[in-house]
């Protein structure tokens, strides 16, 4: 099967700062996939040896079977048919909204490129604007110009870099979503790159979290939450905390939490265990004989955020109703719930999940609130 | 994992093309730096006897006269630079818009030719002197007027012309300022008044020392004023010594000393921009003006209207006259020939600036570095340095060549060559290009900013190879840039005296050369014509510069 896009063993070097170490990667046609991760994780640096921008100092990528990039042989960007929308959108400042879309579209004869940029500009809904200049543009319709404009010459797959983020935070999930739709409904295969989680569950089908130029885990947004591959990827994707858990003679762990609270098949004394707890993983319990002191706590409207000190000192999340009102220093009783999660090996592999989930590999749709309540 | 370099042949090549830029730009920005580096080298010694001579008599004159000249112009162009410039960003009164940018005019008129436009306007014989004897009966000896060709008349003359650096700059700040800081210091009990001095002025004190130094430097400069004034100045020693005295090296050597003041200027100017980043605060709100009525906005109105007549209306008029009277005379086939030699110097000039400008910019775009960087900033450094010290950096080392290339030829085949290169158009291109490299790479390094790389790259991945994004987006991108450096460059060496007095070939004259040596031989009248038509193109560059500013943060 020929894939739309074929990363292999991608490694993309600036002198001796590795910032992409042998990265692979497949993205189908029609799918959206997006490269998630912090600051300097080496997303864009990615992206852009898609584009063509930076050389592959390993590994090759192919679109659509045709070879791009290897270390031997570069296609020149213009040669590529990849699509780019860039972060501050670089409209070109010296042509109309018209002029900027047709840009790409030399090749075609000037009725052909016509009835295209007319047909672009109602795609994006700027019609009326079409012999407006750049500047006149508002943050949003300057990255709707900036879409048209890639999307114009039909290319096989379109790239964009933070495209959102220098939008108001208010524009960016609606937008996102608008854009999603629009992809979709024309079948376009896209890679955005963004360091927002939300953003990333807003548009992708398929998301590879890099860290430090290594990919730590690729997948669908509902796999990154639930089935975290690594400590890295289970910290970054929604809230929660990896904390370790020591089993002792006495079966108890930490002294806190107890062996039944977590069902291992074979908990072997004396083993150190790294387990992510997240904030509905410990409920509240009025009943309870446990309580931890309160460490943090932030108010969210119809809940309470906590953050719980285990008696070890190490940290944990815990989100209650509105009610429950505890000031910082006081003891919140609650009961523990963590026999669905998952435990970390010492190295920050996912060990074992401690039971399969009631899902099952069956995701709920994409947008459904198990996806998105991080 | 294996490490797998890039392919031979591309990077080799990649290479060889970086070491290419390289290699252009050092070239270039050292040969640039080849006259200053030719006068601080002549610091080394030998010293003459003339220098004993320059020590014991005329020395101290210079020094001091120079100190005096750069005190008076700074302190004057401070007055009317700052007042104006805060009477029309910050206050309202009747006809601000007209003069924010009429203030601008004085830039379009030379120091040399205000000072003698002056001279005959203010001396015994002139219209206002005359006026007074017949009006009151006096006759001469009889009443005190003030003496124009003077130390204090010269800076008169610098600071009506040059206080526009100041209020350019200062204006700016003060338009920048966000409303939010000064409405902070309303709200924190502050009248307007010392919201004025306690925050807008010190917020705009960068703004105000650049405009300063740039003033000092032009006035360090200076040769046609402080000459035809009779007040000893570096300049004048300069030309004093090498012509009077034909003492070639001592005069690079007092031009070093000269250099020494600049040197202080260059680095307060370049210290107050770097500063000027940090006042820059906030979103640039438009002001909200003072409304000026009554008696103070007459006393607004007259103080820009005085200043205007006096640094522009009132020499170009008197100007326009003596052209009127010597029109049939002047406008000779000789005139014509004064204007198509300035011309040709001018756009020989403006041009390999242009491409010396752009060489370095694109190098810098293309591979930059620290070597690129530096290579930019030596080759503007010219700006700085007077022409008279340039000129006489240009003559050492070419002078230099010629004896040598004069001497082996003569020795081997017997041949007497003459003078290859200085006294040629060669030599003097070469001196404007040093001096004024600066103001053509500053166009096109701000032209080429404004094309983010992204620009590029969006071009390549719609399609385009990297000639035609050169053609498609810089090309029209940058025209407008171009233009502004090709213009400022001409108007500057059409403008330039004591370059073109030093290394113009035999018996080629300049309209600025022209005006000088008429008004040298107090033929005021005659000179007027090609003083006017050097007043004309020096229009052209302001009328740029109130263009940009119509685009400026418009104020309620």
């Amino acid at each position: 099967m020929i894939h739309q896009l074929e990363l292999q063993h991608v490694t993309v070097r600036y002198g001796e700062t590795t910032a992409v170490n042998n990265a692979s990667l497949t993205l189908q046609a029609g799918d959206i996939g997006c490269l998630l991760g912090p600051s300097g994780c080496g997303k864009t640096s990615l992206l852009r040896a898609i584009a063509g921008f930076e050389r592959v100092s390993h590994g090759s990528i192919a679109l659509r079977g045709t070879t791009l990039s290897t270390p031997q042989s570069q296609l020149p960007p213009e040669q590529r048919k990849v699509g780019m929308v860039f972060q501050d959108f670089a409209l070109f400042p010296h042509l109309n909204v018209r002029a900027n879309i047709g840009f790409g579209l030399a090749h075609l004869t000037r009725a052909m490129r016509r009835s295209r940029v007319d047909s672009l500009l109602q795609l994006v809904a700027l019609s009326e604007y079409a012999s407006a200049w750049p500047h006149e543009l508002s943050g949003g319709q300057q990255q709707r110009v900036a879409l048209a404009r890639a999307l114009a010459p039909e290319p096989e797959i379109l790239l964009l870099d933070e495209p959102f983020s220098s939008l108001d935070t208010e524009l960016r999930t609606l937008l996102a979503e608008e854009v999603r739709a629009l992809l979709k409904s024309s079948g376009i295969t896209a890679l955005l790159v963004t360091h927002d989680q939300h953003e990333a569950f807003a548009m992708a089908d398929q998301i590879t979290l890099l860290h430090a130029g290594l990919i730590a885990q690729t997948g669908t947004p509902y796999d990154l939450y639930h089935r975290p591959a690594t400590e890295f990827v289970a910290e970054f994707i929604g809230e929660g905390n990896v904390i370790s858990v020591a089993v002792t003679d006495s079966g108890i762990w930490n002294n806190t939490v107890n062996e039944g609270d977590i069902a291992l098949p074979q908990p072997a004394t004396g083993q150190v265990l790294r387990l992510l707890v997240r904030p509905g993983d410990i409920e509240h319990a009025a009943d309870s004989q446990t309580a931890l002191r309160v460490a943090r706590k932030a108010f969210r409207g119809a809940r309470y955020w906590y953050e719980l000190l285990l008696p070890d000192g190490q940290r944990v999340p815990c989100t209650t109703t509105g009610n429950i009102d505890i000031p910082v220093g006081g003891l919140l009783p609650v009961r523990f719930n963590l026999r669905q999660n998952l435990v970390f090996d010492a190295a920050g592999n996912a060990a074992r999940a401690t039971a399969a989930t009631p899902e099952g590999s069956q995701h709920p749709p994409r947008g459904s609130p198990a996806v998105t309540c991080a | 994992m294996a490490v797998t370099g890039v392919h031979p042949n591309t990077a080799s090549r990649a290479l060889s093309a970086s070491t290419l830029w390289r290699s252009a730009i050092v070239l270039t920005a050292t040969v640039i730096a080849v006259p200053v580096l030719v006068i601080l080298v002549s610091l080394l010694g030998p010293y003459s006897k003339a220098w004993q001579h320059l020590l014991d008599t005329v020395l101290v004159d210079y020094v001091v006269n120079s100190l005096l000249l750069m005190l008076g112009v700074g302190l004057g162009t401070l007055l009317l630079g700052v007042s104006t410039a805060w009477l029309t960003a910050l206050c309202d009164f009747p006809g601000r818009r007209l003069f924010s940018w009429a203030l601008l005019l004085p830039m379009a008129m030379p120091a040399y030719i205000i000072a003698y436009t002056y001279t005959g306007l203010l001396d015994f014989a002139g219209p206002v002197q005359s006026a007074l004897r017949s009006s009151f009966g006096w006759a001469h000896g009889d009443y005190w007027f003030p003496q124009i060709r003077s130390l204090e008349g010269a800076i008169c003359m610098l600071s009506l012309v040059l206080y526009p650096y100041v209020y350019l700059l200062t204006r700016i700040a003060f338009l920048q300022q966000s409303t939010a800081v000064l409405e902070a210091s309303r709200g924190l009990g502050k009248s307007a008044t010392r919201t004025f001095v306690q925050v807008s002025l010190p917020m705009a004190r960068p703004a105000i020392a650049a405009g300063i130094s740039l003033a000092l430097m032009e006035t360090l400069a200076d040769y046609g004023t402080v000459a035809y004034f009779g007040v000893s100045a570096f300049t004048t020693g300069i030309f004093r010594t090498w012509y009077g005295l034909g003492e070639l090296h001592t005069a690079a050597q007092l031009a070093a000393f000269l250099l020494l003041f600049v040197l202080v200027l260059f680095t307060l100017e370049r210290y107050s921009r770097a500063r000027l980043r940090f006042h820059r605060t906030g979103n640039r709100a438009a002001p909200v003006r003072i409304r000026l009525r009554g008696w103070r906005a007459a006393a607004a109105c007259t103080l820009s209207l005085g200043v205007v007549s006096a640094g522009f209306l009132l020499p170009a008029a008197q100007l326009t006259v003596w052209g009127a009277e010597h029109y049939s005379s002047a406008l000779t086939p000789a005139f014509i020939r004064l204007l198509a030699n300035s011309f040709l110097l001018a756009a020989l000039a403006s041009l390999s600036c242009l491409l010396l400008a752009l060489l370095l910019g694109y190098g810098k775009r293309v591979h930059p570095g620290p070597v690129e960087r530096a290579a930019s900033r030596v080759a503007s450094m010219g700006y700085a340095v007077p022409g008279t010290v340039i000129a006489v950096g240009v003559m050492i080392p070419f002078a230099w060549v010629d004896n040598s290339v004069a001497a082996a030829l003569q020795q081997r085949f017997g041949i007497s060559s003459g003078l290859l290169l200085s006294g040629t158009l060669g030599a003097l291109v070469f001196a404007y290009v040093v001096r004024f490299l600066a103001v053509s790479l500053q166009s096109v390094e701000a032209g080429l900013a404004q094309i983010r790389p992204e620009i590029d790259e969006s071009a390549r991945s719609l399609g385009q190879t990297p000639l035609r994004v050169l053609k498609r987006i810089h090309l029209p991108m940058l025209r407008g840039s171009l233009l502004t450096a090709l213009l400022l460059v001409f108007v500057d060496v059409l403008k330039e005296l004591p370059t073109t007095l030093i290394l113009r070939p035999f018996n080629f004259n300049t309209l600025a050369v022209r005006a000088h040596e008429l008004a040298s031989d107090e033929r005021l009248a005659e000179a007027a014509l090609p003083a006017l038509a050097i007043v004309l193109i020096g229009l052209l560059p302001v009328i740029l510069l109130t263009r940009n500013m119509s685009r400026e943060p418009s104020a309620q």
